[in-house]
């Protein structure tokens, strides 16, 4: 395995990693298909996953507990946005409560993973995005925080409107 | 879970204290000058004790810090927001590091189907 290339955006809070695998794209694909695969890479070695439910369709659901040293749970699920294999798979990563339903106050990470043959191995591009639908905007603008005063008024005007879906839409196209 | 358990809480406490417009209003005086606690006090509708909690919560937050002269808590913002967005992303840089690393031994270990 190489990693080829890391791109940080601050300001988007986003990030780009692209990485090379001696292995072909169906055998790379597994590592996200087969629940027991991924459930040995998802968590560090110091909090072990352990996948409960793999439904790796378009609107599927996918969840898992982390168990820390103490034997602290965590919990935590994926909505699957989109699956071609062994190609592409989109879905969004986020932190969910004791019993297991989203905790919609923790923020949430975009996750596209993309797969292409590159002789006998595999790339594959992992981009990442933080979002929190009504707080996405405001987290836009903490880097401007600091020198512009203005953006907390602007931060008002987001609050009362709902630009959570128009942002996701100027970012999707646009990147 | 992609984001780190305690840059999760940061973000968490940054949400929870830019949700509150009087919250909004008090950064958004610190940012043009730095007023006392019991100057900001006297702006709102509240008691001495609730702007108090306010300040405390945008403190906790990270986004403004206070410091004492004299009699008075003078407060300003603390201009760390975007170190936070860099530690943040960098955290997540690092956990996807270790999860591609523990991929490749994956790959290695699990024979393919």
């Amino acid at each position: 395995m190489s990693i080829v290339s890391v791109e940080k955006d601050y300001d988007r809070l986003s990030l780009t990693l692209i990485v090379e695998f001696d292995a072909a794209i169906e055998r790379v694909w597994q590592l996200w298909a087969d629940p027991r695969q991924l459930e040995r890479w998802w968590g560090p070695p110091t909090h072990p996953a352990t996948v409960v439910t793999h439904d790796l369709v378009p609107g599927g659901v996918v969840t898992y507990v982390l168990i820390g040293p103490d034997g602290a749970k965590s919990r935590g699920w994926w909505h699957v946005t989109s699956v071609e294999p062994p190609r592409s798979l989109g879905f969004i990563d986020g932190w969910a409560n004791e019993d297991g339903t989203p905790n919609p106050e923790m923020p949430t990470t975009r996750v596209q993973a993309q797969l292409t043959e590159r002789g006998p191995g595999t790339r594959m591009e992992l981009r990442f995005l933080f979002e929190s639908r009504e707080h996405m905007e405001q987290l836009e603008r903490w880097g401007a925080f600091d020198v512009l005063p203005q953006a907390v008024d602007q931060m008002d005007d987001v609050l009362t409107t709902d630009g959570g879906e128009e942002w996701e839409k100027s970012t999707y196209t646009s990147s | 879970m992609v984001v780190g358990e305690i840059a999760a809480e940061e973000i968490d406490l940054l949400f929870h204290a830019l949700s509150d417009s009087t919250r909004r209003d008090i950064l958004r005086r610190c940012i043009q000058d730095e007023p006392s606690v019991s100057r900001l006090a006297d702006g709102y509708p509240m008691s001495f004790a609730a702007v108090q909690k306010h300040v405390a919560l945008l403190e906790r937050a990270g986004l403004v810090t206070k410091e004492r002269r004299g009699r008075e808590q003078l407060v300003r913002t603390a201009g760390d927001s975007v170190g936070r967005a860099r530690r943040v992303l960098d955290e997540l840089e690092a956990d996807w590091r270790g999860r591609v690393e523990r991929m490749a031994d994956v790959l290695v270990e699990v024979p393919g189907a």
